[in-house]
């Protein structure tokens, strides 16, 4: 194997998000324009300042067995739900080396979380004060650690070319699927599930972010409240669940008949050097990311029809990404459909990417860019083409791209663009 | 009051069950925790601690690896309850 420029596509795809318990079920949300988000009824809920939320369509008890859901944080049971999808979406049978179209040595497994087990962390933490050493589980450190999910979900297909946990909060899950595209590209890997997972809902992170004001107070309009682009944005609205990618040689792929979603270009990644939390407000931390992205690749921006934006709906970082655009592409930008379904999904950090690399593949598939809702009074500052209220057509005829962008506290920045075939 | 033989096994089936979801009237006396029943030392470690607070007994790391079998079990609750 001495080449080391393969070209990479997407041949299977699964997810478990606000939207639905599946990929299907949650394009049908997306393209509907319905929000996952809704008051939170817990009991811890009720005096917190922050009282949404965007619970996972289905709950995983309902789908992953009692005796092998008490050993895995939420997380990477919702990792294993849109993984499992994935990789029966892609047309395998079994496990790697069981299913003889897949050599276990030559498969990766890249799935991220921003946060990782951080129920399992605080929930354990209180048996240990409430019920004493012993009855701590023994699952806790496997079940706790970042890791766990990407683990897990190579266990189960049983990958050993490489697992690997890119941790870059927000932009975890992009990172991850940026890594598994250049497993493959410069031949680690023939094939990588790929993706993001999270699955933070719990107080102790929802009064934190409330308290960095990054999060929507406006608990009277749970489903109004992630509004990215209008002018009343006030903070994201947490989400939880996982999207999951099949990423495989295009050479691997078309040897065993497999059906391509779209190409995987590449992936440019930058890093602001701005600020811990604040986006660098100019733009140009992500207007580098995009550079990278056009050096690194053979995108051409006549042909990006569609933008799976970050806007997790906060004042300044919506704007950042518009302006990092025009910087970039120019004029190009007046042909690009850009859509914030985190109006829809709530943001869901280190799953948003994995996720949204789900939308914006099926975006392509489907040649339709789900709407961003929730924009009453489009902000004025808006510099570009937002799809708002209702799905748009993408063009039908002809190779089109899009970009999925993804960034996070600490100034990750990370753009994966796809194409058609 | 002490449990007799059958009502340790049918307690320790519970556990398991819960546990490792193996079906309690697949847990008998000579089956080995690990490569009948699915439970790996992880769980192993669960299932102690059940088997403890269940049957009020005390039952040191250093005695777990000797529980290999649910007889094993048994006999060492049997003789350990108080």
């Amino acid at each position: 194997m001495n080449a080391t420029n393969h070209s990479v596509v997407v041949t299977g795809i699964g997810a478990t998000t606000p939207l639905g318990g599946d990929s299907a079920s949650t394009w049908q949300g997306l393209v509907a324009g319905r929000s996952g988000a809704a008051l939170l009824e817990e009991e811890w809920a009720a005096d917190l300042p922050v009282r949404i939320a965007a619970r996972a369509a289905v709950d995983p008890s309902e789908v992953i067995p009692r005796p092998q859901a008490r050993r895995l944080d939420r997380s990477a049971q919702f990792a294993l739900i849109a993984a499992r999808e994935a990789w029966a979406d892609a047309g395998f049978t079994a496990r790697a080396g069981e299913d003889a179209s897949v050599n276990p040595d030559r498969l990766g497994a890249v799935v991220a979380s921003g946060i990782g087990g951080v129920t399992t962390l605080l929930d354990q933490y209180d048996v240990l004060r409430e019920k004493g050493v012993r009855r701590v589980s023994p699952h806790t450190v496997p079940m706790l650690m970042p890791n766990g999910p990407s683990a897990n979900v190579g266990l189960e297909v049983n990958a050993r070319a490489g697992v690997h946990t890119p941790v870059s909060a927000c932009a975890s899950g992009s990172e991850a699927v940026g890594y598994a595209i250049e497993m493959i590209r410069t031949g680690r890997a023939d094939i990588v599930v790929a993706g993001g997972t999270e699955a933070a809902i719990h107080p102790l992170p929802i009064v934190a972010f409330g308290n960095m004001m990054a999060m929507s107070k406006n608990n009277e309009n749970p489903q109004g409240a992630s509004r990215p682009f209008d002018v009343d944005r006030n903070g994201f609205v947490l989400g939880e669940g996982a999207g999951v990618i099949v990423l495989e040689s295009a050479e691997h792929a078309r040897r065993r008949g497999a059906r391509v979603y779209a190409e995987a270009v590449g992936q440019g990644i930058s890093a602001d050097s701005h600020d811990i939390v604040q986006p660098e407000p100019s733009g140009n931390g992500i207007a580098h990311a995009l550079q990278h992205l056009a050096a690194n690749t053979d995108l051409d921006p006549a042909e990006v029809m569609h933008i799976n934006a970050h806007a997790t709906s906060t004042p300044q970082g919506d704007l950042a990404e518009l302006k990092a655009l025009r910087k970039v592409f120019g004029d190009d930008v007046d042909h690009m459909s850009i859509s914030a379904t985190k109006s829809m999904t709530g943001h869901l950090l280190g799953g948003a990417g994995g996720v949204e690399t789900v939308a914006t593949v099926l975006a392509l598939h489907n040649r339709t860019a789900p709407p961003t809702i929730n924009i009453d009074n489009l902000d004025p500052e808006v510099d570009g083409d937002i799809v708002r209220d209702a799905a748009r057509e993408l063009p039908a005829e002809g190779r089109i791209a899009a970009l999925n962008n993804s960034f996070g506290f600490g100034g990750h920045n990370v753009v994966l663009a796809f194409r058609t075939v | 009051m002490a449990a007799t033989q059958e009502e340790i096994v049918s307690g320790l089936a519970e556990i398991v069950n819960e546990i490792a979801g193996i079906p309690a009237e697949d847990v008998q006396l000579e089956k080995s925790f690990t490569d009948d029943l699915d439970v790996d030392s992880l769980s192993m470690v669960e299932v102690v601690v059940a088997a403890e607070e269940r049957f009020g007994v005390k039952i040191p790391d250093d005695d777990v690896k000797n529980l290999k079998t649910v007889g094993d079990a048994t006999d060492y609750i049997l003789k350990h309850q108080s």
